[in-house]
């Protein structure tokens, strides 16, 4: 998603604006919310020191490798069932399930079966597979059957048919749906890390600044994950925009 | 090589296309004529295996085809080059000759949407012709071409047409005096 520059500044004039008001107005004002120039500037204190980068890499493994592997899988799981009627139906219900059940709820019952470390594994990959294995079926089945049967008359062979037929007609489909399982993931990843507190991570970070009341620390881990989660989005679909040039359709 | 149709019949809907055909096809031209919605897309469709008649038989037809179809069935975003290798696997010796009598060019980097109708038609017949192919079914393969991009199609559909059975579906039979016509009802 790409912000104009200007109604970013307002916005942030209003929450620097509001911060100091509140300050003024209420003697713990300062610790119910940070300005965002508190905010920066313990970004700044955070930024050189090992355990940020420690945390920031332990959460970007686990909730980006969630994403990766639940990608695979939703992939796999589509190019199956899009031949396969009866999988597409025996998979349409925990499909559903996992799409309307709240996030809270699996976290807390995975909590149950694994340790917090895979938490965030899990939930972001749970969460990815939906909007992945949904988006690619769809694509799948609007596949051009004209150039299926062409592919047919002249023997073409899988792997031909894979790059000049089904990747154009998916990617594009594929693409929306990382985009929005890019967004979901790191939600429910860092939700998952609040709850299950896996130790050197930016879930626990943002738990302690809960607990100790630092909302400049809050805002600086939250600021830290939503410039992941950007980066890794725009490297992610550059990837994917990459590959759909090269591609035929 | 021959290939026979016997007794073939086709409907769909209720609606009879095809009624107890039998015809035999040889190497060389064959031209495959009627009226448009009377059969000749649903005769080729199922010698190539792409339907199943609702009666009768076909013999030798599970060689090797190639066949340009009603619509051009190109990779749009794709240059000719990637097109031929595509559908080929990779391009044949003759491919640069044949594209330049035709008008085309090989080495044109630009996608095939970005080509004319004409352009991409010829593109489909050449990519069948260079197909490594026992038998070609050409369905309208002139569609859209002017009388001297025509008469040089013809040319190379002749040449190819000299060691494999050619069927080619069309209504206008200009400059196929001398070729078998299946006619159907």
């Amino acid at each position: 998603m790409e912000f104009k520059i200007r109604p970013v500044l307002f916005w942030l004039l209003i929450w620097q604006g509001g911060s100091m008001a509140l300050a003024v107005a209420h003697s713990g004002g300062k610790l119910l919310l940070a300005s965002p120039v508190q905010a920066s500037l313990r970004l700044l204190e955070l930024l050189p020191t090992p355990a940020f980068w420690r945390a920031v890499g332990n959460s970007s493994a686990r909730i980006l490798g969630g994403f990766l592997i639940s990608c695979a899988l939703a992939v796999l799981f589509a190019a199956l069932a899009a031949g396969r009627p009866w999988l597409r139906d025996l998979l349409a219900p925990p499909v559903a399930v996992v799409k309307a059940v709240p996030v809270a709820s699996f976290i807390i019952l995975a909590l149950v079966w694994l340790e917090g470390r895979s938490l965030s594994l899990f939930i972001s990959g749970l969460m990815v597979f939906p909007p992945v294995y949904l988006n690619v079926l769809e694509g799948l089945g609007r596949t051009d059957r004209k150039l299926l049967e062409l592919a047919r008359v002249y023997r073409i062979p899988r792997s031909r048919r894979l790059w000049g037929i089904y990747l154009p007609q998916v990617l594009p489909y594929f693409r929306s749906a990382a985009s929005l399982a890019l967004g979901l993931c790191w939600k429910a990843g860092t939700a998952a890390e609040v709850i299950g507190l896996p130790a050197g991570t930016i879930g626990e970070r943002l738990y302690t600044a809960k607990v100790y009341l630092e909302t400049p620390d809050l805002f600086a881990w939250t600021a830290v994950i939503l410039g992941l989660a950007a980066a890794f989005e725009r490297l992610f679909l550059a990837a994917v925009d990459t590959l759909a040039e090269r591609v035929g359709g | 090589m021959e290939i026979r149709v016997e007794g073939l019949c086709k409907s769909y809907g209720g609606k009879q296309v095809l009624t107890d055909l039998s015809a035999v096809f040889l190497p060389g031209i064959t031209c495959i004529s009627a009226p448009s919605g009377t059969g000749k897309t649903t005769l080729l469709r199922l010698l190539l295996g792409l339907e199943e008649g609702d009666g009768g038989a076909i013999y030798g037809a599970d060689c090797r085809w190639a066949a340009v179809f009603q619509e051009d069935r190109l990779l749009e975003n794709l240059s000719p080059a990637a097109n031929l290798r595509f559908a080929l696997g990779e391009i044949p010796e003759a491919a640069g000759a044949m594209l330049e009598d035709l008008g085309l060019e090989l080495a044109d980097a630009r996608p095939v949407c970005k080509w004319s109708g004409g352009m991409r038609r010829r593109l489909a017949l050449a990519r069948a012709l260079l197909a490594p192919a026992e038998a070609l079914a050409l369905d309208e393969p002139f569609a859209g071409l002017d009388r001297e991009s025509r008469e040089r199609c013809l040319a190379w559909i002749r040449r190819a047409a000299s060691e494999k059975p050619v069927l080619l579906a069309t209504h206008e039979l200009a400059g196929l005096e001398n070729v078998p016509v299946l006619r159907l009802a």
